[in-house]
């Protein structure tokens, strides 16, 4: 099958007014005829729900949380990126374009990328009209700041909870969707499994997580904006309930699978502590404008960080790359900091830990002005782990934070799977190898916001309504399907917790398909993961039954997926035969030990097919063409 | 400096809304003080797993105090002894060896109990169905700068918009009241100029829907002000109070 992404033709600024004309409409009277599913309520979901229902579609969403508001996006702290221009600065909807598509290292598609700068501007303008709190300025109007390196300063923030401020603006805009009958909401439900029916998204089987109960529902499209799969790695920044199972369920229905190799390790977290630990906290990038990073120049040196004389103390990024210094990008400050801890030269009492230190700062600005620029992001730092950063450095170590990867979509947003649309951080489609700062709230809006309204309509413009119904043989096959596979699970009497099982991956794919892979070590895990697999199978403790409440057995689903996932990670991480961006083999590597790309042979996205359980995937290749940027190295020393 | 503790958990334990509830001792040992509370009821679930129990049923998400999903009473208190601080912020540092520690759901006339900790809180959503946002559709909202907001009231708004909705306001209420949420949304969108047209229609709407949803009313107790993990203070209760006020007057 050649993978055909749908990418208008004309000049890159005009593809996409060109194509919303192109596009058919369905009369509003005819809106409420057709009936739309949208999974998840993050800001993808939340703002599509919300739109389509604006619209005039009959809208169903469903969440697993207990509120829409509740989604992971809420999480996100530094900023949403427009190229607004506000600051004069020589920010244009191109430039924006131009930064994304070489921060992803070149594996994004222009046409997408080149619409999501354009749409950042009707972003912030919808926010503000919903009264979206953004910082301003004195004079009232909007505040921007620096983020990720960019040399423009395009991002608004509120606070350091961007993501909490605009989620709540899309769960307002849902709710007026609710109280107006636009909407159903369904919370706490979770997605098990996608029913197709003739090649097409008929529907799904939801399971209650109240009353355990399965539950049909057919729709004339579904929407899917359920999350990235970051905790594959067990410890990430992603909340406890972001899973990959909605993803795998449209992967094993014929969706393809894009790039999910790519998962960008975030460089400042909070570092872990013990085995009992269950997530690990990101501490905003921008502390490294002040901090200095640093590692004792000895291996195994315990001496407490002030009794070590500046002499014996390594600042590798200032060193390393002194044009740059500590402001290198996320994928490379995170995989400096693994080299120097698997050097044994990690601090902290497990050794996976660099110093970030603010003493210099705090000599040369004073304490005041630090406390100003980074009082509540210390004050989380101490409260997590009891060291006062200002006058202990702070100890941080990389962490899984965001998956570039995801379901491949065309250019509509569209999956391999007829009437199946992927929207967010479940979508593969804008930041390639590498996602930039500041970014992901923006795709997740325009998405929702703005694509997916009109490229629905231009899928059911041709289609019947009411075409699925909820008692045909696609979705008692699809009911039986989960019913049996929560049956097995249930019957599962072995003596390892599930927790214990998805620790034991995480390990697996940190080590060998994280921050830095090689074949051997690739194939090694694949090995691994598919003992553990049959482990899981075998030695799975389980209690409860199918009926009610029994978060043991939800996660015992969302695990069993993250194992069957990783082997499409490992797979795919094997067969790009190059370095980019977050994907960096070391067999592929430059003089100054950067990534190196073959854009001979790997400018494209790779698609994994499902073939079965046990079977490997199957690769499917769509090209990348860059004919308005010109491909270049990466370099920042 | 990392000890480990053990400690006599004493949690609620209820199968359903329909059936009684009691107070449930379990022992836990070797809790690293470095381990968040929650992280602590995950080890007793782990082994109570691995003994074939059932582990103990709590709401939880993004462990890092911005979701709103946890919360639970711990010894009294809503989210616990720290001020400001989530149930999943709390680290066990702050208890001694040997501690007891009772642990409960929120209670409230407004929260029907799931399960053992997990209570459905919804009918929150409800009161901001009713009218918690700015009417305003996708598409033709004007420039983002074309109208300026003076820097004091947009932090003021922010100050409101903090509030994560975990419902610790309604829980330590001894009314059962939902004022502190409620206001906390009215006041945000009140002070800024895009939420100024349907100001009136919307305090009124939500005020009735908080009746409706059975929570009780103010009694000047300050008790979700002392609950509240993100300090929103009770100012903005006033704020409301004087909203609703004005939608009287035509």
């Amino acid at each position: 099958m050649a993978l055909d992404a749908k990418i208008p033709g004309g000049p890159l600024e005009e593809k996409w007014d060109r194509h919303c004309f192109d596009m058919k409409l369905v009369n509003p009277a005819n809106k409420r005829k057709y009936t739309v599913i949208v999974l998840g309520t993050g800001l993808a979901g939340a703002s599509a729900s919300a739109t389509l229902a604006e619209l005039g579609y009959r809208v169903k969403t469903f969440c697993l949380q207990d509120s829409p508001r509740r989604a992971h996006s809420i999480a996100a702290q530094g900023g949403i990126n427009a190229a607004k221009n506000y600051q004069n600065d020589g920010d244009s909807v191109h430039r924006l374009f131009y930064d994304t598509i070489k921060g992803g290292d070149f594996r994004a598609r222009e046409a997408n990328v080149y619409r999501l700068a354009q749409l950042s501007c009707n972003i912030i303008d919808q926010c503000v009209a919903q009264g979206v709190p953004f910082a301003r300025e004195y004079g009232g109007l909007l505040a921007n700041r620096s983020f990720g390196g960019a040399q423009v300063s395009r991002t608004f923030y509120a606070r350091g909870q961007t993501g909490q401020q605009l989620l709540l603006g899309a769960y307002g805009a849902l709710s007026r969707q609710v109280a107006a009958g636009g909407v159903t909401l369904f919370t706490r439900r979770e997605m098990a499994e996608l029913v197709v029916e003739e090649g097409r998204a008929a529907g799904v089987i939801v399971r209650n997580l109240v009353t355990g109960e399965l539950e049909r529902y057919a729709a004339d499209a579904v929407v899917m904006a359920t999350g990235g799969y970051g905790n594959v790695f067990y410890l990430s920044t992603n909340a406890m309930s972001c899973n990959v199972s909605a993803a795998m369920g449209a992967y094993r229905k014929g969706a393809l699978f894009a790039n999910p190799c790519f998962t960008q390790i975030h460089p400042t977290c909070i570092p872990v502590h013990g085995e009992w630990q269950s997530k690990l906290t990101l501490m905003s990038e921008s502390l490294r404008n002040d901090g200095r990073v640093w590692v004792p120049k000895k291996a195994g040196d315990t001496r407490k960080p002030s009794d070590i004389p500046e002499g014996e103390r390594d600042y590798y990024l200032e060193n390393k790359y002194p044009a740059f210094g500590n402001l290198v990008p996320r994928d490379v400050a995170s995989r400096n900091a693994k080299e120097q801890c698997d050097a044994g030269k990690g601090v902290g009492a497990t050794g996976y830990a660099v110093y970030l230190d603010f003493r210099d700062a705090i000599v040369r600005d004073g304490r005041d002005v630090i406390q100003r620029k980074y009082g509540n992001l210390f004050a989380m730092y101490q409260r997590i782990t009891d060291d006062d950063p200002y006058t202990l450095p702070m100890r941080i170590y990389p962490a899984s934070h965001y998956a570039m990867g995801g379901l491949w979509v065309d250019y509509n947003l569209m999956s391999t799977v007829p009437g199946l649309f992927v929207l967010g951080e479940a979508n593969f489609s804008d930041h390639g190898a590498n996602r930039l700062g500041a970014s992901a709230l923006m795709q997740g809006l325009a998405d929702g916001y703005f694509i997916i309204p009109y490229t629905l309509g231009g899928y059911l413009a041709d289609r019947p309504y009411k075409a699925h119904t909820e008692s045909s043989g696609a979705f008692n096959d699809a009911e039986e399907a989960v019913r049996q596979r929560i049956e097995g699970l249930l019957n599962a009497r072995g003596r390892r917790t599930c927790d214990d099982f998805h620790r034991e991956l995480g390990r697996i794919v940190w080590e060998h398909c994280g921050m830095a892979r090689s074949n051997v070590g690739l194939d090694k895990a694949l090995s691994r993961v598919e003992a553990l697999q049959e482990a899981f199978r075998q030695d799975l403790a389980m209690v409860g039954t199918a009926k009610g409440v029994n978060q043991t057995l939800e996660k015992a689903m969302r695990v069993s997926d993250f194992i069957s996932f990783s082997k499409v990670m490992i797979a795919d991480a094997r067969a790009r035969q190059e370095s980019c961006g977050s994907h960096y083999n070391l067999a592929f590597q430059t003089e100054d030990h950067e990534a190196r790309r073959d854009d001979a042979d790997f400018a494209h996205v790779s698609a994994w097919k499902y073939t079965g359980e046990d079977e490997a995937p199957e690769r499917e290749v769509e090209r990348l063409t860059f004919e308005h940027v010109k491909l270049s190295q990466r370099s920042y020393k | 400096m990392t000890q480990s503790l053990g400690l006599t958990l004493k949690i609620w334990k209820q199968r359903g809304p329909d059936v009684k509830g009691a107070l449930q001792t379990y022992e836990v040992r070797d809790i690293s003080t470095e381990a968040s509370f929650l992280e602590m009821l995950d080890i007793l679930n782990e082994r109570l797993v691995l003994n074939g129990e059932e582990p103990v049923a709590f709401d939880h998400d993004c462990r890092e105090g911005i979701c709103g999903a946890c919360g639970a009473v711990v010894n009294g208190k809503a989210h616990g002894p720290l001020k400001e601080t989530t149930l999943c912020q709390l680290h066990m540092r702050h208890f001694k060896d040997g501690d007891v520690v009772v642990i409960e759901p929120w209670r409230s006339r407004a929260f029907t109990l799931i399960k053992d900790l997990m209570v459905d809180r919804s009918a929150l959503d409800a009161i901001i169905q009713a009218g918690g946002y700015v009417s305003v559709n996708t598409g033709g909202a004007p420039d983002a700068n074309a109208v300026a907001v003076s820097q004091e009231l947009s932090e003021k708004a922010m100050d409101a918009a903090e509030c994560i909705g975990c419902g610790a306001c309604v829980a330590a209420c001894p009314n059962g009241a939902a004022m502190l949420f409620t206001s906390a949304r009215v006041s945000h969108l009140a002070q800024l100029p895009q939420g100024k047209p349907e100001a009136k229609k919307r305090v009124a709407s939500m005020v009735a829907c908080m009746s409706e949803q059975g929570f009780g009313n103010c009694g000047n107790e300050r008790e979700c002000e002392a609950a509240c993990p993100k300090g929103i203070s009770i100012t903005h209760i006033a704020r409301m109070n004087r909203e609703f006020l004005k939608s009287f007057f035509k």
